[in-house]
């Protein structure tokens, strides 16, 4: 159980729910959430199919006007905290050990902890549909009418409780994982020698480190003044709504580029693989995510241009916010230099790679354009930062992981998938998307705001609202092709060597897929490009002593057991307080059987 | 080339720093950005209430110095402790552990009359913009400060036992140490901030 | 190192379909112009000085993402693997990464300082003569006071051409946005804040305003007009606004009044009869106004009959609620509302 032997055959043992339910290897767990994330996604974009199918035609009757407000609430909470996020994740779950050439997270129950917080938050999140009504109040959930008396039903408690579950779960992952990185190296990895991945992630980690504070105490405010009687944000009484903004966007900004990151870091691993040639400017890349995450810190208030801020406010935020485009420019240069030169190997990876370079620049230069606050006045809250920002998380962050998914799937299954299908997916994706959400700058340009379940006729938003309707069916479409894609290659025999990219990062190292233990021998790092330098030096592959005792962590029941001791405190809040007790009691008898319990 | 990996004790990690304490060292960064958020939210609703009582009316400065006073010798036999965890002295170590524990307790025990107290005079949650940021910014301190004292008591539960906090028992009270050290310097910036800065 | 004739030929042709993308964006983008709430053509000198800023940023993001879609469209196919081609090992060029950092500076140092010098002149002060307008938002709908005039009136904004209006923005429940794409940029309507906005409409004509910050269940229904008169007309029009109700003509109208004097006083003020309430907009004009309901539907006796049969039916959470009125009651109400020209 703890100790794989030799590399003989694995000794697998059968796999079974109890197996899963218990796991602290880093791989399963990154399984988990790469399957929880995905169904998630899927939910969201089904949600965003009704809505999109709401607004085809003028005074659109699928559903109604709050059916709708809960509609886009959940499908952007749903994209981001329970898609997107998780996403990340998963990759990050099952490649960071595997990339920097260590056995396991650093703390693999907290790791398993993480997952079944976040599944108990994002089930109770997404149950209120079921349970008196999705919150309503949009994913900023504005004060005040996110407060009691505008919004009395449960759908802003379901928000609050809900995301402050989920943030303690990003909270215990990005602590986890950021230990990790700077703790678990392989020899030789030194930081300038991690890939671009692993460094991307670790700045995604600080960011939610140091902004999910900021976003729980906002929320701990909501869930007083809904609950407890405080008037944090009720004007009558002395309260100032703009003190949510504030701290919701300390929060949410830098959220924006913990969803983008990653992709930003997967795109530099594909890039040079099928280029054939080192990333461009490693350092460069390095630095600008760095500063992105330093500035991103730094220009929340461009979400408030039109809050009447004040002169001298808006200047500084639009210098700060104007400022992140040089290290953006920086990264798009750089992959751009990626390609100069090289000798392209084009499959679907591949594709979505160098299409991400293409959507995300475009999404990044309309960034630009709202950057300047009078320019922001006319496009604020209209379709044109709904354009802008699903160039971003859509043509950035969905399209870069779907690179990373064609790219990894062969390490992670042993099997390629289909790149006949893939292309198709790619090609169905690529153009839905643009159909989709091209149109919508037109449609924010002629003036049509967001967050509206209706519009008249005669207004010039007909054609280009059923335009990009039918760009979302397409979306859809591709998804299915991509779905199509997944089972069927699961049926098929693994067929992955270790390396079948000729990559030159750590994860292709071992076995495809990678045995519990990740490697026989930790490999040593020589270069930023090991396996390259190996290869081209000559260097051959340690081979595994004939006798390996090999330490893992054994599987443990707690984290699930205290997930689900969270789960109840969050349902409790919402409904009858012996829950929560029970909750909390079943936290601290877990925590203390936790600490008790054998590790070695 | 090593096959087996020590068994016991620290890991060798890249930095040098055992991951446990390097765990409490980024929790703490993050802990910071939490106590600034809500001492932040106290500073923008300074003068911003719509009704008394406000501070002056309320706060007695002897008193909660006192209460700082206690939290303070607190750090100090924290300090203790950690001392004699590291130099095997394990009588003293569940001494100071202990003192420490009491102190805070006592702590509480003030922060819990104090709340009755200004209750009493009239400040509530719902009263006005300082009743709130200041209950729900001292509450979640006092919970810290109660969290440490479990986190403390478990240690001192677990140096009971037969072989004590094993060979590492120094690092885990140096990063207990660190928790409750960190806890003692948010109260000392929320002293100044609120009571003693006009 | 000199591109191949393969590689300029390559290059060409990705500039060639980069910009024959673009120039159909454009037509698409300078088509929006003419739609009625388009953020293309300004109207008020305000606009204006925005617009100038708007078209300089879209030229250069413009050229920005012809160049970076080009390049990247390029080297995509000039460096595609063939047979015999060997990928170049190179890290990095320190020279054209300096240079390209500078690039995005100098891009955004040009939006920058123009956006500075805009921000300083649309959120300074109004003139001393503007007009001043108090714009108040609720769950959902506007009200429009004049200080001064004795106007009260919701949904429509009237104003007289070529002369500043100063806007007080109010909110007397969440946050709401004003908006009035052709003559002004947004500003948000926040409670306890005093949000300002100023701007000097140069034309005449209709204009088309709508909430711009999500506030609750009918905010896709709250929605406004601005109409800008030539100064005479808007003097005539004050003139009619500040006078009191007139008084009902007529059997039907007569017990319209009744009822709006009683079952509708709590929440609407008819001035000149003793309907003060202070909840819904003010009637004392209604008859004037072009649209019900903010905007939603056009003013006219089938529709309003159909609104107070059952407002919420007709608005998804409307603040008012359904009176049970029967088709007596409506007839008669209508009939007199429809006479508070």
């Amino acid at each position: 159980m703890a100790t794989a032997t030799g590399t003989l055959p694995q000794v697998q043992e059968e796999t079974t729910i109890w197996t899963w339910l218990t796991t602290v290897d880093h791989k399963k767990i990154g399984t988990m959430y790469g399957i929880s994330g995905f169904a998630f996604f899927l939910l969201a974009g089904l949600e965003a199919l009704i809505i999109r199918t709401q607004l085809a035609v003028p005074n659109g009757a699928v559903v109604d006007a709050d059916r709708y407000n809960q509609l886009f609430t959940m499908h952007a909470l749903t994209m981001i905290f329970l898609g997107i996020m998780p996403l990340g994740a998963a990759f990050f779950n099952y490649f960071l050990p595997l990339m920097i050439g260590a056995r396991d997270v650093a703390f693999p129950r907290l790791n398993a902890l993480s997952y079944w917080v976040f599944l108990g938050g994002a089930l109770l999140l997404t149950s209120s549909f079921i349970f008196g009504g999705a919150p309503d109040g949009g994913w900023f959930a504005y004060a005040p009418l996110s407060d009691e008396e505008f919004s009395p039903g449960a759908g802003l408690d379901f928000y609050a409780i809900g995301l402050l579950i989920l943030g303690t779960s990003s909270l215990m992952a990005s602590l986890n994982f950021a230990v990790t990185v700077f703790n678990m190296r392989a020899p030789g990895m030194s930081m300038m020698r991690l890939p671009v991945f692993i460094w991307m992630m670790l700045v995604v980690n600080f960011l939610l480190i140091l902004s999910l504070p900021v976003i729980t105490v906002a929320l701990v405010q909501l869930v007083f003044d809904r609950n407890f009687t405080t008037n944090f944000f009720t004007p009558a009484e002395g309260g100032d709504p703009i003190l949510w903004q504030h701290l919701f966007w300390v929060f949410a900004h830098p959220e924006v580029y913990v969803l983008i990151l990653p992709s930003m870091g997967i795109v530099s691993e594909v890039l040079p693989v099928f280029s054939r040639k080192p990333l461009f400017g490693y350092a460069a890349i390095v630095f600008a995510g760095v500063a992105i995450g330093v500035l991103g810190f730094a220009v929340w208030s461009h979400h408030m241009f039109t809050t009447g801020l004040g002169t001298v406010p808006q200047i500084v935020f639009t210098a700060s916010t104007m400022a992140i485009a040089v290290p953006t420019g920086i990264k798009i240069f750089n992959w751009m230099g990626t390609l100069y030169g090289g000798s392209i190997h084009f499959n679907t990876a591949m594709y979505f790679a160098v299409s991400f370079i293409a959507l995300f620049t475009i999404g990044g230069i309309s960034g630009v354009m709202h950057a300047s606050p009078p320019v922001d006045s006319q496009q604020q809250d209209t379709y044109f930062i709904v354009a802008h920002i699903h160039y971003v998380l859509f043509g950035g962050a969905i399209v870069g992981i779907f690179s990373g998914l064609y790219y990894w799937f062969p390490k992670m299954t042993g099997r390629f998938l289909d790149e006949r299908l893939g292309k198709i997916h790619f090609w169905l994706m690529f153009i839905g998307m643009n159909i989709t959400f091209f149109p919508m700058h037109f449609l924010g340009l002629s003036g049509m705001p967001r967050r509206i379940y209706t519009y008249d006729a005669d207004l010039g938003w007909e054609t280009w609202n059923m335009v990009a309707t039918i760009g979302s069916y397409m979306l859809a479409l591709s998804i299915i092709v991509f779905l199509v894609n997944f089972f069927w290659t699961m049926r098929k025999e693994p067929t992955a060597t270790d390396n079948p990219w000729d990559a030159p990062t750590l994860e292709w190292a071992t076995s495809s897929p990678p045995p519990e233990h990740d490697f026989d021998v930790i490999p040593e790092v020589r270069d930023r490009d090991p396996l390259w330098y190996d290869r081209d030096h000559g260097i051959e592959k340690v081979e595994p002593p004939s006798e390996m005792h090999i330490h893992l962590p054994p599987p443990s029941y707690f984290p699930l057991l205290i997930g689900l001791g969270v789960l109840l405190l969050g349902v409790g809040v919402l409904s009858h307080l012996a829950l929560t007790a029970l909750g909390v009691v079943i936290v601290i008898y877990s925590i203390w059987g936790w600490a008790l319990e054998p590790t070695e | 080339m090593e096959a087996t990996e020590a068994a016991h004790g620290e890991h060798h990690t890249s930095l040098g720093v055992d991951n446990r304490m390097l765990l409490m060292w980024i929790f703490l960064a993050s802990e910071c950005l939490f106590f600034g958020s809500l001492i932040s939210t106290y500073l923008i609703y300074k003068g911003e209430s719509l009704v008394r009582p406000l501070p002056d009316d309320v706060f007695d400065i002897p008193l909660t110095s006192l209460s700082t006073f206690v939290l303070l010798v607190s750090s100090f036999t924290m300090v203790l402790a950690v001392y004699a965890a590291h130099h095997n002295f394990p009588k003293m170590m569940k001494l100071s552990l202990l003192s420490t524990i009491l102190l805070g307790l006592v702590f509480l025990g003030f922060q819990v009359y104090e709340f009755r107290l200004f209750g009493s005079e009239g400040l509530n949650l719902s009263t006005n913009q300082f009743g709130a940021s200041f209950f729900v910014l001292t509450g979640f301190h006092g919970v810290h400060v109660g969290v440490g004292v479990l986190y403390l008591g478990s240690m001192l539960i677990g140096s009971m036992r037969r072989n004590g906090l094993g060979p590492s028992g120094g690092l885990y009270m140096e990063i207990a140490g660190l928790y409750w050290h960190f806890v003692d310097i948010v109260w000392i910036v929320i002293f100044t901030v609120i009571y003693l800065i006009p | 190192m000199r591109p191949s004739p393969r590689a300029i030929s390559l290059t060409v042709l990705s500039l060639a379909i980069v910009l024959i993308t673009t120039w159909l964006i454009w037509i698409a983008w300078d088509a929006t112009a003419s739609d009625p709430m388009t953020t293309l053509a300004p109207l008020s000198d305000n606009a204006d000085a925005v617009q100038g800023l708007y078209n300089f940023v879209t030229i250069l993001a413009g050229i920005v993402m012809v160049g970076v879609l080009t390049l990247t469209l390029a080297f995509a196919v000039i460096f595609r693997e063939r047979a015999g081609h060997e990928p170049q090992q190179i890290h990095g060029n320190s020279r054209l990464e300096v240079l390209w950092t500078l690039i995005p500076v100098a891009i955004v140092i040009a939006i920058a300082l123009p956006s500075f010098s805009v921000i300083i002149d649309t959120t300074g002060d109004a003139p001393d003569d503007a007009l001043e307008v108090v714009a108040t938002g609720n769950q959902w709908w506007f009200e429009f006071e004049y200080p001064g005039l004795d106007v009260t009136t919701a949904n429509e904004l009237h104003l007289p051409v070529d002369r500043a209006v100063n806007v007080e923005l109010r909110s007397e429940d969440v946050i709401h946005s004003f908006w009035v794409p052709q003559l002004s940029g947004k500003v948000d309507m926040v409670p306890g804040h005093e949000n300002r906005l100023w701007f000097t409409p140069h034309e005449t004509g209709m204009f088309l305003g709508q909430c711009a910050e999500f506030c609750g269940t009918s905010h896709a229904n709250m929605r406004f007009r601005v109409f800008v008169h030539a100064p005479e007309d808007f003097d005539a029009w004050v003139a009619s606004q500040a006078a009191d109700a007139e008084p009902a003509q007529g059997d039907l109208a007569l017990a319209g009044e009744k009822i709006a004097t009683t079952l509708c006083a709590a929440c609407h003020t008819i001035r000149g009869t003793n309907a003060v309430g202070q909840i819904g907009p003010d009637l004392t004009h209604i008859a004037s106004r072009t649209t019900l309901a903010s905007g939603m539907f056009e003013n006219n006796s089938e529709n309003m009959a159909a609104w107070l049969a059952n407002p919420p039916g007709e608005k998804p959470g409307s603040i008012m609620p359904n009176l049970n009125l029967n088709a007596e009651q409506i007839e008669q109400l209508v009939a007199y509302l429809q006479d508070l020209k």
